[in-house]
Order: structure tokens, then C-alpha cells, then sequence
């Protein structure tokens, strides 16, 4: 039942926070069932009974304090496996900035995701860029660069699938990278409320082969150009 | 101060109703008046739950009781519910209710130090109340951009389309924190100056000093934040731009100053829960609590470090992201007192001899539940993996699981074992079982399908998601019929509550002094007790849990009692 849960990992940093997530999932339910099973086998076993008086322990001196201080050292020492876990798995996503194949560029505004392609030329703020609303296309094996940005209020730009997420400021441009490692059509959020329409800004995000991302690229090309030439014809 | 305020009390048959409860300075009054403001307010904010999730789980449905659910109004009513559920909720209760009820009658004295400011404290809480109330009935609705009030969606009418109700909401939560002050330095002044003769440091009931620690945390705290909400109410109102990027302001200097209390204040509310619970499990283990001093110290240090861990609530925020690896290590390293506090609450029953009443289940389904809520904190602690969960369902889960804990049970284990201090009377065993398994029971059943959506990516404050075809599986809705449904169940449970609580007061069994053979100096007064608390003010002699001390008959001892 719990195959239609699974989100699938497409980028090259995904299995790395997926790594970091069962490790604490290891870590932590050692710790959490260890508890429970503690606090419910003391309440089955010292429950009222005829005859017996509780105990008089008060929790002090070295001897008694050791069923405390002994978990505990041993929780410090999860707490800093995962810390040596976590870190480089972050520093690779939001601190590392890979060579980019390729940049896009990702606006947030309400209550629409706008995205700016490069075109033929592999060139941003030329004039064959390509400007789409609610999709994004890109190509697997490629490193991405996306530089986002916000026109009023904050976003929040996540792609589940990638494991990604970061927010949009606006006044700032952040740049991030994700290098998709499979195809596909997939779920583009907005994870920061922004405004009444914050549920009406869904997106997704094209994970094309070469070809397919070729083929998208002239297909927009063309109705790129139409665009831009007939209608000016026509309103003259 | 107290003596004048003892001097009120003595003629208060001649005062009108009127005088009675709005102008009372009596501790008990104050008290019992945020306990009622707070249940009220309870009420509200589970119906905003109600209606929402019936949104989710039934999207574009006619919801009985609220009609046609739209955006604005889903987004007024999450960020009201959690406006309500902490600010309205689990402050006034747990802190301010039982505070005031509880300190001068465990500590052994006949009021507070400052009388009069404790009763402006629940006057500008009141008024804070009204202020949020109104928000709802003004041009453009209440505000609807979240309970942490990002700007610039937060300072802005163009943005939030709320030109009312944001600065409303704003002014509320502004005078509900001035109201806490007031009532905070009355806790530590009080707690400082005013214990019995014989009280040492050490022999002040664990939850005395959790709201006593709590009240500084929220003072040291909260300074910042109401700096910040004076400068976004100027933004809002008087359209300076301190948080406005076009003209130099900086929007995530808001995030510093609501985290930088937001993080404390998840401690100024648990402590007082923790507490709570330490002194309910003591009594119905009949134990000595493990550790006190250790686990006293521990919570000091809780505290400080409490200040060190809230840029985890921007990871992905645009912060620099170096700075996330200090506060992974803060945030990892602060599990560490929270596990001593439950660890020994749990080795505190160890040996015990347990009764398992209404009140101690309570008690215990806290930890029980509490234990969840703090291990899936790691998950969003360690920042690699937050990037995936950040303003997930996980996250929602993740909170639901320590504040409800925290604001409900907490809040109803409490008042299952003082109702016979409070009221003179009983409250029903056997309804007050039935209540706790229809409360805890459906909880489980709501947020456990919600950590599984939040683990399969669902994200936050969508009223609906079937325009993502990702999220809008239907192995994904029926997960949101189930919690929507347990919702109603646990809801439905509360009126078994209302009425066991209702009909108690007035005919439930009358209580002795002490019914339980607790050793606190509360229950050696009358129930309820009269105004000054004692005909003769109690000395202690020994700590608050001497409970099955070897070689005596009875197994309590209580502390007031000469040896």
C-alpha cells in the first residue's frame, strides 16, 4: 500500500538525503522504542497491586544517576554522527556550486511560476530565450543552475523528486544547482505561503531526454517566433 | 501589596458581580478567568480545524457549519487556528491559568506580589482577545498569511488583500504578550519572595518552578518580537519599509525576530506541560521524582540553549547556508536535556506503585505522545534532510505531535487533577476515561496519516490538492478522510468533556482537602480554598515528593507537616 507514497529520487543529491533520512530514522527509533518500552513495561509491571509499597529511590549519587548519564552519552554520541552525517550532505546541495551545463531562471510572483529557458544558443537574456508560465523543462545528465528570484512576496521553490527546496526572496537572486538523474513530468510546489492564491500556483517540471528537450526547444522556437512576428503585423 | 489585596477580599459579599469578577485581584479568580477565556478559545480553534480539514478531505464541499470553503478563508483559518491553538491556547492554560491558580497555594502564600497587575494582565489578555475576534468581522476578513506573519506578504494590504485584518491580528498578538509579561513577572516575583517558611529552593513543586523558568524564557525572549511587531505594524500601517526589500529593508530580519522567540516560546509552553505531569506521575507512582535537582539544572540549561537554535526554522531561507551547520549541532545537541527530563520522568515510575486515574493516564499518554513529537524533531534538525521536509505535512505532524501533548493533553491532565482543588468536587472517573481514549486514540489516527502524506511530499497551506497530480493520488485522499475523520471523532469526544467538567462543578462528589495523599501545599487547605488561601499560613519541612519514604505507615508526607 505504501508504493503510491514513494517519491521517486531523480537527482544526483537525492539518495544522499534520502541516506541522511534513514539514518536518523535508524538512530532515533532505536532511542524511541527503547522509551516506550521503558515507560509501558514500568507501567505494566509496578501497577498497583495489594501489598506492595513503592519504592523510595530518590535519583541520586552516581550509581542511580548512571541509568540516566550512560543513555545520554550514548544519544550525544547519535546526535554527533548524525551532525557528521548531515553536514557534507548539505554542503554538496546548498554550498556547492557545480560547473552548470545550463541556467534557468526561476520567478516567483502571485500566484504563478515563471520560468526562463535558454534557447538554441545556450544563452540567457539572448533573444531566443524561452518563457514559459507553470512548466519547466530540462534535460537529465545536465547540471542545472537556477537563479530565482521573487516579483512581490516570498516563495518557496521545491521539486520533491529532487529533494529540493529553497525559498524566494524578493530584492535577491539565489542561485542553486540540481543535476536530474531520470525522466519524467513531476510536481513543481510552492512551499511558502504567499498570499490567497499560494494553492493555486502549481507547476511541474519536464525531465527530458536530449531529444525530447531538443524537440520541445524548436517546437517553442517556432511558436516563439510566430509570435512574435504575426501579431505586431497584425495590430499594425 | 498582598495585604491590601487580602483586605479586598474580606468584604467581597458587598461587591456587585460586576466588581466581583472583572476587578477580583484573587489569584484563584484570575486564574479560573484565563482557564475559561482559554477552553473558549479552544473551542474556536477546533472548529477552524474542523472546517478546514473538511475542505481538505472533501474538497469544495458545502461544509456544515461553515458553508463554501474559499482561499481567503482557508488561509485565515490555518493561520487563526494556530494563532489561537498557541497564543490563545496553550499560553493562557497552561501558563497563565495555572499559574496563577497554582503558585500561591503551592508555594504557600495568600496572592500574588502584585495583585493589581496580575488583574491588568487578564484585562489586556481580554482585550487582546476581542481585538483578534474582530479581526474576523472586518472589510477584507481576518488576516490569512500564516501564524509566523512573513512579511512583505505580512506588510503589505496589496499583497495579503487583509488592509484590517493584519494589522489586527498584529495589535492582538502584540497586547497578548504584553498581557504574559505582566503575569510572568508576577510567577518569578512571587515564587522569589513569597514561599512558605521552610520552602528551600530545592522544595518548590517541579511545576512552580517550570512556570517560573517559563516566565523568563518568554521575557527574555519575547523583546525582540515585539521590537519586530512594532516595525511591521509600521509597515503595514504607516507604509515604512523595514521589511521591505524596494526600499532597503530586509524581509528575513522578520524570520530572525519571530524565531529568535519562536524557538523559546516551544519551551515556554512545554515546561509548564512537563511540570504538570512530573507532579501527576510523583502522585499516582508514589515516588520520590528521580533526579530533581538534575533534572532542574537540566531545564536552566534547557533554556539557554533554547536561545541558540532558531535559524533550524530557515535552513532554506536564504540564509547563509554555512550557518546551518551551528545549528544542526545546537539543535541535535538540545535533545539532549529534553531526554533527561523525560527519562527520568519515566524512571520516576520505576518501583512505583501506579494508579492508573484519569489524570495520570493523562499524564502518561503525554510522554507517550511527547516521545514522538521530540525524535521526529532530528529529522528536521539535521539540515540535509530538512531541505526535503521544510513546510511539509512532516513538519505539521512533527509540531502537532509536542504542542498537542503540550496545549491538550497537558492542559487536561491538569485539570482532571486539580477540578477538586478548583471546584470542591469531583469530576467523573468513568467519563473521564472515555474522554482520554476518544481524545488520544482519534490524535494518533489524524496525525499519523499526516506524517505519511508529509513523507510522500505533501507540502503546507494548500486548501486543495487536486491540482497537483502528484499529491492527488486517491491512496492521498483517503489518508486526508481518515484524519479529517478522526478529527470529527476526537472533536465529538471534547462534549463528553464539556458536560463531565459542567455537570461536576455542580453535582459532582465533593472533595476532601486531600484526596489523592498528595504532599503539595495545596491540598492542605480547604477545596476550594477561601480567599487568602489559609486561615493560617502553612512552614514547610522537607521537599514536595517525599512519597513512600521507608518507615512510615502512611506512604505521603506531606510538606507541611513538622517531622
Amino acid at each position: 500500500m505504501f508504493e503510491a507514497f514513494r517519491v521517486e529520487a531523480l537527482s544526483t543529491f537525492a539518495s544522499d538525503i534520502d541516506d541522511v533520512i534513514i539514518l536518523v530514522t535508524v538512530l532515533v527509533g532505536f532511542w524511541f522504542l527503547l522509551a516506550q518500552a521503558a515507560l509501558l513495561g514500568f507501567c505494566v509491571h509496578f501497577r498497583q497491586r495489594d501489598g506492595r509499597k513503592a519504592q523510595y529511590i530518590a535519583g541520586e549519587g552516581k550509581k542511580q544517576l548512571s541509568w540516566i548519564t550512560i543513555p545520554l552519552a550514548l544519544i550525544v554520541l547519535c546526535d554527533v554522527y548524525i551532525a557528521v552525517v548531515d553536514g557534507p550532505v548539505w554542503k554538496k546541495v546548498k554550498e556547492t556550486l557545480p560547473e552548470a551545463d545550463r541556467v534557468v531562471r526561476v520567478i516567483g510572483q502571485q500566484w504563478a511560476w515563471t520560468f526562463v529557458h535558454p534557447g538554441p544558443d545556450g544563452k540567457l537574456d539572448t533573444a531566443d530565450d524561452i518563457e514559459t508560465v507553470g512548466e519547466l523543462h530540462v534535460e537529465v545528465g545536465k547540471v542545472h543552475h537556477f537563479e530565482l528570484s521573487s516579483r512581490d512576496v516570498l516563495h518557496s521553490f521545491s521539486v520533491p523528486v529532487f529533494r529540493l527546496k529553497q525559498d524566494a526572496i524578493p530584492g535577491r537572486k539565489i542561485v542553486g544547482w540540481f543535476e536530474p538523474t531520470g525522466t519524467g513530468t513531476y510536481d513543481i510546489q510552492c512551499t511558502e505561503i504567499c498570499g490567497i492564491g499560494h494553492g493555486l500556483m502549481p507547476a511541474r517540471i519536464h525531465i527530458e531526454t536530449p531529444e525530447q528537450h531538443a524537440a520541445w526547444m524548436s517546437e517553442r522556437s517556432q511558436t516563439l517566433l510566430a509570435s512574435t512576428t504575426s501579431p505586431r503585423a497584425g495590430q499594425e | 501589596m498582598a495585604e491590601s489585596a487580602h483586605a479586598t477580599h474580606g468584604d467581597h459579599h458587598e461587591q456587585s458581580f460586576f466588581i466581583k469578577y472583572l476587578w477580583s485581584t484573587d489569584h484563584k479568580i484570575i486564574g479560573m478567568q484565563y482557564l475559561f477565556t482559554g477552553m473558549f478559545m479552544a473551542l474556536i480553534g477546533g472548529f477552524f480545524a474542523y472546517a478546514f480539514r473538511m475542505q481538505l478531505a472533501f474538497p469544495g464541499l458545502d461544509i456544515p457549519g461553515w458553508g463554501t470553503m474559499t482561499p481567503p478563508n482557508y488561509n485565515a483559518l490555518v493561520t487563526n487556528h494556530g494563532t489561537i491553538m498557541i497564543f490563545w491556547v496553550a499560553m493562557p492554560v497552561l501558563i497563565a491559568a495555572f499559574g496563577n491558580f497554582l503558585i500561591p497555594l503551592m508555594i504557600g502564600c495568600d496572592d500574588m506580589v502584585f495583585p493589581r497587575l496580575n488583574r491588568l494582565s487578564y484585562q489586556v489578555f481580554l482585550l487582546s482577545t476581542l481585538v483578534l475576534l474582530a479581526s474576523f468581522f472586518v472589510p477584507g476578513g481576518a488576516f490569512g498569511g500564516a501564524w509566523t506573519a512573513y512579511p512583505p506578504l505580512s506588510a503589505q494590504a496589496t499583497y495579503n488583500l487583509t488592509p484590517w485584518g493584519a494589522p489586527l491580528w498584529l495589535l492582538a498578538v502584540a497586547l497578548e504578550f504584553a498581557a504574559f509579561l505582566m503575569g510572568g513577572i508576577n510567577f518569578i516575583t512571587t515564587t522569589m519572595n513569597s514561599r512558605a517558611p521552610g520552602m528551600k529552593m530545592h522544595d518548590i513543586p517541579m511545576v512552580v518552578w517550570m512556570i517560573v523558568l517559563a516566565s523568563i524564557i518568554f521575557m527574555l525572549s519575547v523583546g525582540p518580537l515585539f521590537a519586530g511587531a512594532i516595525m511591521l505594524f509600521f509597515d503595514q500601517v504607516l507604509g515604512t519599509g523595514f521589511f521591505d526589500p524596494a526600499r532597503g529593508g530586509d524581509p528575513v530580519l522578520w524570520q530572525h525576530m519571530f524565531w529568535f522567540f519562536g524557538h523559546p516560546e516551544v519551551y515556554v509552553v512545554l515546561l509548564p506541560a512537563m511540570g504538570i505531569v512530573i507532579d501527576i506521575i510523583t502522585v499516582f507512582a508514589r515516588k520520590k521524582f528521580f533526579a530533581y535537582k538534575v533534572v532542574l539544572y537540566t531545564t536552566f540549561a534547557a533554556g539557554v540553549a533554547s536561545f541558540t537554535v532558531w535559524a533550524h526554522h530557515q535552513f532554506i531561507a536564504g540564509i547563509d547556508p554555512r550557518m546551518a551547520h551551528i545549528f544542526t549541532v545546537t539543535t541535535l545537541m538540545i535533545s539532549v536535556p529534553i531526554a533527561v527530563i523525560v527519562f527520568c520522568s519515566i524512571a520516576t515510575l520505576y518501583g512505583g506503585s501506579i494508579r492508573f486515574t484519569t489524570p495520570m493516564l493523562w499524564a502518561l499518554a503525554f510522554i507517550f505522545e511527547f516521545l514522538l513529537g521530540g525524535v521526529t524533531g532530528i529529522y528536521l534538525g539535521a539540515a540535509g534532510a530538512d531541505i526535503y521536509f521544510h513546510d511539509s505535512y512532516f513538519v505539521l505532524a512533527h509540531f502537532h505531535y509536542t504542542f498537542f501533548p503540550i496545549a491538550i493533553i497537558g492542559t487536561f491532565a491538569a485539570v482532571t487533577y486539580w477540578f477538586p482543588k478548583m471546584f470542591g468536587r469531583h469530576m467523573n472517573e468513568t467519563l473521564g476515561k472515555i474522554h482520554f481514549w476518544g481524545t488520544v486514540i482519534p490524535f494518533n489516527l489524524i496525525f499519523i496519516p499526516l506524517f505519511i502524506l508529509g513523507l510522500a511530499g505533501q507540502h503546507r497551506r494548500i486548501y486543495n490538492f487536486s491540482m497537483y497530480p502528484d499529491l492527488a493520488k486517491p491512496e492521498f485522499q483517503d489518508l486526508r478522510v481518515l484524519a479529517t475523520v478522526s478529527l470529527i471523532v476526537m472533536l465529538a469526544f471534547q462534549f463528553v468533556f464539556l458536560f463531565n467538567f459542567f455537570a461536576s462543578m455542580i453535582k459532582g462528589r465533593k472533595a476532601e482537602k486531600n484526596p489523592y495523599d498528595a504532599n503539595t501545599l495545596e491540598w492542605t487547605t480547604e477545596s476550594p480554598p477561601p480567599h487568602g488561601n489559609w486561615k493560617e499560613l502553612p512552614s514547610v519541612y522537607r521537599g514536595p515528593y517525599e512519597y513512600s519514604v521507608p518507615g512510615r505507615a502512611d506512604d505521603f508526607w506531606p510538606q507541611n507537616e513538622p517531622s
